[in-house]
């Protein structure tokens, strides 16, 4: 036996027995169908058909003026369902479907991957059931809603921090009981091999995209590329066609939250790249928000969908080798961006988006000429949260 | 005294073992652990609770968040078992990254010298193991691993060819806690795992009538857990309960 799904150190399998050989099984199906042109040709019209992709490559004029530079907007928030997150689920409940099996089960944070597990599981005549945390369904009710109208059954979690982190193990003990003909469609380059590895492929269409796209329109690769991050899929399916581009810089934007500090339980923020430490949780070795004795911290951030204690192991692998680079934005600084976006350019970006541009805010003069922003998800489901917080910013 | 004695000694005498697992720092951990033994517990399996348990279902999870609300944490965990006085071996059961945090060949040492003798994590499949099992190997300590219903061919074998102290036999799919019902695979699973080994069943297992039929379906033992954390969360006459129970499945054994 071997240890497979290693990025360097990070990676790998920690999961109970019971799962085994459904990774295995499921890593096999993959390397199957992946090459397999008639599941290429079907997500391919999928894509294309039902997601609307590509999605486009916006140039910000107004942005562009301010900041002084070429600034470009990937537009994942016109894909169907409002963010990045169906490239994923509609290709995970394609290979389900393969597979033979009936029932996918997934969590979510925002809702987003919820929503667009929804979709896809309606869309393909699977079984779909979601688990949400409860502090998360109050935050996401119109998600929950879209998500019950598609048939889906939404779970509300109640243990622990009553998020995304509480979610996910819910939705693995689920899975550990139904293994045989249940899908686990994880939403994020996160868990256990070969799930980040699933999750990137799926979403690498946005990067492939946004380098034919900047050719067609610059005629050279861009200077930089900013994506949020929470476990990090929108961040991986941008970045990973430019990895091997070195003279383009991959830059990750973390919640920041009201701080990078932290108490024994929990943490003022969910930036787990930037200030994580290195351990398992959800099935891999990868950058964590831990205490001293290694129990997992709280995370929090104004945006459901980056309050995650983890991260994406390739990401903890290219933060290390200094391929990327971990970057933060607070919740007020995300918070103006959102506004500053929905002004200047008449687009409402979901408020994970808001911290990736935040980050052009920050430090624009050090992006180059040419910089792309994944605006990975709309903002029409955080409008309640950004509505409580006041008077525009 | 370490897990294969005390399994030669009950096979000498015929007897099934009694593995019974709490979490520590939920309750009076000592008086419990005495209870149990007094009850005829042969093997006492000690959670160290960690915050994101993810193999375990809604009984154990609740016990885990009292102890760590309580303050348990590993430091505590390993000097609280140093000053436990008892004649059966112990085991700690906890998540890979309390270990992988603490230091691996600190977290075994540390299980030396408070005198436990087994450990299981229930998120560490043999894949990932190698590290961990070479400090275990070096310092006598066993290193248990799980089978599940669905472990098969290849898998099964190296799990059986690593495993030490006794093979985990998960009796069914999901997460720990009790059930009436014992599925038809522990007996399909018994009937497959063959090894020296000693066998020990668990998941699920609530009563001495179930404990009776994996005893005679040929397990070497039983794994009780989620039944004695009932009693412990009812906080009602706690210690003579949690005895009775200890007796009524042991004596099936």
């Amino acid at each position: 036996m071997k240890t497979k799904g290693k990025f360097g150190r990070f990676g790998g399998q920690f999961v109970p027995e019971v799962l085994m050989p459904a990774l295995e099984e499921l890593e096999q199906a993959y390397e199957r169908f992946k090459k397999d042109p008639g599941f290429k040709a079907e997500l391919d019209y999928y894509l294309q058909d039902f997601a609307g992709r590509p999605s486009p490559l916006y140039f910000a004029r107004s942005l562009s003026k301010k900041y002084g530079l070429k600034v470009y907007l990937k537009r994942e928030d016109l894909v169907h369902g409002g963010a990045h997150k169906l490239n994923n689920t509609i290709g995970q409940a394609l290979l389900a479907k393969y597979m033979g099996k009936q029932r996918l089960i997934a969590e979510t944070g925002a809702g987003q991957h919820g929503t667009a597990t929804a979709m896809a599981g309606a869309n393909l005549g699977l079984n779909t059931e979601v688990y949400m945390g409860a502090k998360d369904i109050e935050r996401q009710r119109m998600n929950v809603y879209r998500m019950e109208l598609m048939g889906t059954k939404v779970h509300a979690v109640t243990s622990g921090s009553q998020t995304l982190k509480d979610a996910i193990n819910e939705a693995l003990r689920d899975w550990v009981a139904n293994v045989e003909h249940t899908h686990y469609l994880i939403g994020s380059v996160v868990g256990p091999h070969p799930f980040p590895m699933i999750v990137r492929d799926f979403q690498s269409v946005i990067g492939e995209e946004v380098k034919y796209q900047i050719m067609e329109k610059e005629g050279r690769l861009p200077d930089s590329i900013i994506a949020c991050t929470g476990g990090g899929s929108n961040a991986m399916g941008i970045f990973h066609p430019f990895v091997s581009d070195v003279d383009v810089d991959l830059i990750a934007v973390e919640a920041g939250g009201s701080g990078l500090k932290c108490n024994d339980t929990a943490a003022l923020h969910s930036a787990s790249l930037s200030v994580g430490e290195e351990g398992v949780l959800h099935g891999a070795k990868t950058k964590i928000l831990q205490n001293e004795y290694g129990q997992i911290l709280e995370s929090q951030s104004i945006s459901a969908g980056l309050d995650y204690s983890g991260v994406g192991p390739e990401l903890a692998y290219l933060a290390e080798t200094g391929r990327i680079k971990p970057k933060n934005a607070s919740d007020e600084e995300a918070l103006a961006a959102f506004h500053e976006l929905s002004r200047t350019e008449g687009i409402i970006p979901a408020l994970e988006s808001s911290h990736a541009l935040a980050y052009l805010a920050k430090a624009a003069s050090e992006l180059g000429e040419i910089v792309v922003i994944n605006i990975s998800g709309r903002g029409d489901k955080d409008l309640e949260t950004v509505m409580k917080m006041g008077a525009v910013a | 005294m370490n897990i294969s004695d005390k399994f030669k000694e009950l096979k000498t005498r015929g007897e099934g073992a009694l593995i019974a697992y709490v979490c520590a720092g939920d309750g009076d951990t000592p008086g419990i652990v005495h209870a149990l033994i007094r009850g005829g517990a042969d093997i006492v399996e000690l959670g160290m609770p960690f915050s994101d348990p993810v193999a375990d279902g809604p009984t154990i999870q609740a016990s885990i968040q009292r102890a760590l609300d309580a303050g348990m944490n590993p430091d505590k965990y390993f000097e609280m078992v140093k000053g436990l006085d008892v004649d059966v071996p112990l085991v700690v059961m906890t998540y890979y990254n309390l270990i992988f945090k603490r230091g691996l060949e600190k977290f075994v040492k540390d299980c030396q010298d408070s005198g436990i003798t087994g450990i299981i994590v229930p998120d560490l499949p043999p894949e990932e193991s190698e590290e961990l099992a070479g400090y275990c190997h070096e310092h006598g300590i066993d290193l248990i691993f799980l089978v599940a219903p669905t472990t098969r061919g290849n898998r099964l074998e190296d799990i059986l060819k690593k495993g030490t102290g006794f093979i985990y036999m998960v009796a069914r799919l999901g997460v720990t806690g009790a059930r009436a019902d014992i599925s038809e695979s522990t007996k399909e699973l018994l009937g497959r795992v063959n090894t020296d080994t000693p066998r020990a069943v668990g998941f699920g297992i609530s009563s001495g009538e179930q404990a009776a039929e994996i005893f005679q379906s040929g397990a070497e033992g039983v794994i009780v857990g989620s039944a004695f954390v009932d009693i412990i969360a009812s906080s009602e006459d706690v210690i003579k309960r949690l005895e009775v129970l200890a007796w009524e499945i042991k004596s099936n054994l």
